[in-house]
């Protein structure tokens, strides 16, 4: 490694690894002294039920936008590839739009889109909530998938699979499905990522999800705050680790090449 | 009895005719191979035989039966194709085996018969191995396998080839013709490279602007093509445009030079026609002084040499191309006059249309 692509190693590793250490120094300071140590904010965290009510909440939510998204994406972006490419940058265009509308003007579009709809859609976040997070996450399964199936010939792929007699659904299964596994995750751990952070729009629904309760602590409780933020965080990045590691095992032993988002 | 029918094939694409009207008809166990430039409607004959693209008219028969728009997983065609086509997550085992899971076979029937087609193809070591792990003519072999493995009813391939260097292509093109002589199954090749397609078929139907311009065994097609372009396409040929002046003594004049052409016998005077010769069949002597050395003689000096091992090819000026002994060619280098004799029985006639 060359002294220059060490140093930018160090001030990215800084940058990172900064904010994280302050906010931990932060969080354990005392409120009765306001000095260093107590882990009492820890303790009050993992205490909370509204903690694990909230987490569990927001990581069921994730997974449901996720599972929606990989069903609705993946094979509509196999079929673009595969039948229409002249529409790829339409939905790429497509893609664009959850980060040009303002969070209110997509909930007000949501309930109007969905007016008529049961009860249980507006009270429950599996409902509204989880139609606005896959519009979301949306862009990032997009690219993410997109430069996925562009690192495998996808043509080829299906006819040798339709010759040996597979049908559709098998060969997206058991052909396509296995070489865009990295991009189908690194799509899964972004919107991941956005359900477990999102704040705006569960506010504007009136939902109790981990970011509002972030929020909640944060007002009454700043050193708590912290702690749950790094709390978060760490449980964020097990769940990445974890779907990294199943994705893999499933994977078998091949080398498969990593597309991530653009 | 034809196995395999191309009856009338036709399909364009907006304003381009890719085919039109081709017709093949294949014996069970026979081979032929489609060859032509890029563009002229092979690839697009073999997708149709595929079932991945349906023909705008026409029908695709099987051993009597009409498979026309049967979809391609009901057709039980094995197929090679141009590209690396593994599937990249399973081992050359697994790859082999996943047409005979489509099928419902036994894990001991599949394990036995994926043992055997590897064996067969010369990668038995190989079984475990991902496709990132092979070379392409590996590759390609384990291709070849996994189409075999589902016992197709024919076997096509799509310029298997194309993307391997030399040797490989020689060792593989011998191998898929012995693997095909073994099983007895009929097939369709695809390819641009004449050479090949000479080399392990058949029948070879040679194709441009969508139409089968000759079909034929290899040696018919080599010498006697039916079309300027086939003659053209199919090894290399000297060109000689000439006309008929005697017609019943087989008298032509090219540029000046009368020549006796046996196959000129019958023609109308006037007629224009085109000569074949294959270099091969051009003798060149040297000649003193630059004169013509006597009847059926045409005149001129060598301008390049091409070093092909046992035989050297001479470029002679007035486009005329021999091939000779390299020993002999020695004593011709460039710069040398010579003569080049017609040969009166060898050469090939094709009619020009009249000029106006």
């Amino acid at each position: 490694m060359s002294a220059s692509a060490f140093v930018w190693l160090v001030l990215a590793g800084l940058y990172f690894l900064v904010p994280l250490v302050a906010t931990f120094f932060f969080s354990i300071r005392s409120v009765q002294t306001n000095k260093c140590c107590s882990f009492a904010a820890y303790t009050a965290v993992v205490h909370n039920g509204d903690f694990w009510h909230t987490l569990r909440v927001s990581f069921v939510l994730a997974l449901e936008v996720i599972v929606i998204c990989l069903v609705l994406i993946v094979p509509t972006v196999y079929w673009v590839h595969l039948k229409v490419p002249k529409l790829r940058p339409v939905i790429g265009f497509l893609a664009l739009i959850p980060f040009v509308v303002p969070p209110i003007v997509m909930v007000v579009g949501l309930l109007k889109v969905y007016r008529g709809a049961p009860s249980w859609f507006y009270d429950r976040p599996s409902g509204i909530l989880a139609a606005a997070y896959v519009i979301l996450a949306f862009p990032y399964m997009f690219f993410s998938l997109d430069a996925g199936f562009r690192a495998i010939d996808v043509h080829t792929l299906t006819e040798a699979s339709q010759s040996l007699g597979a049908s559709w659904p098998r060969t997206l299964v058991k052909v396509i499905l296995p070489n865009i596994r990295a991009a189908a995750l690194a799509g899964s751990f972004l919107a991941l990522a956005i359900v477990m952070g999102e704040f705006t729009i569960a506010n504007l629904a009136q939902f109790h999800t981990f970011p509002i309760f972030i929020q909640f602590v944060g007002e009454s409780d700043p050193y708590q705050a912290s702690a749950v933020t790094l709390v978060s965080f760490g449980i964020t990045w097990l769940a990445m680790s974890s779907l990294l590691f199943i994705g893999r095992k499933r994977g078998g032993g091949a080398t498969t090449q990593i597309a991530g988002a653009r | 009895m034809a196995y395999l029918e191309l009856q009338g094939l036709h399909r364009n694409f907006g304003p381009v005719k890719a085919l039109n009207g081709i017709e093949v008809q294949l014996g069970q166990g026979e081979f032929l191979s489609l060859l032509g430039p890029s563009g002229c409607g092979k690839t697009t004959a073999l997708r149709l035989v595929a079932g991945f693209d349906r023909p705008d008219a026409g029908r695709i028969v099987v051993d009597g039966k009409d498979v026309t728009a049967v979809a391609p997983a009901k057709r039980d065609m094995g197929m090679v194709f141009q590209a690396y086509s593994l599937f990249p997550n399973m081992t050359a085992a697994q790859n082999v085996e996943f047409g005979l899971k489509i099928r419902g076979k036994s894990k001991a029937d599949r394990r036995k018969r994926v043992g055997e087609l590897l064996e067969l193809v010369g990668l038995g070591h190989a079984a475990d191995r991902f496709p990132h792990q092979l070379s392409g003519g590996m590759q390609q072999r384990v291709a070849l396998a996994r189409a075999l493995a589902i016992e197709p009813r024919v076997l096509l391939l799509d310029e298997p080839l194309s993307a391997l260097d030399a040797k490989v292509r020689v060792q593989l093109r011998e191998e898929i013709r012995r693997i095909q002589l073994e099983l007895g199954i009929t097939t369709l090749y695809v390819t641009h490279d004449q050479e090949e397609a000479l080399a392990i078929s058949d029948h070879v139907a040679v194709m441009s602007g969508g139409v089968i311009e000759q079909m034929g065994t290899p040696a018919e097609m080599y010498t006697a093509p039916a079309t300027p372009f086939v003659a053209e396409f199919i090894g290399t040929m000297n060109r000689l445009e000439a006309t008929v002046l005697d017609g019943a003594a087989g008298h032509v004049d090219f540029a000046g030079s009368r020549l006796q052409v046996d196959a000129a016998r019958g023609r109308r005077t006037g007629e224009r026609v085109l000569i074949l010769i294959r270099p091969e069949a051009l003798e060149l002597e040297a000649s003193t002084n630059g004169a013509v050395g006597g009847e059926n003689m045409l005149n001129g000096e060598v301008i390049a040499q091409t070093f092909l091992g046992p035989v050297t090819r001479l470029k002679v000026s007035g486009g005329l191309i021999a091939d000779m002994s390299t020993a002999r060619a020695a004593a011709l280098p460039v710069g040398a006059h010579v003569n080049a004799r017609v040969p009166a029985e060898g050469a090939k006639l094709l009619s020009l249309p009249d000029e106006d």
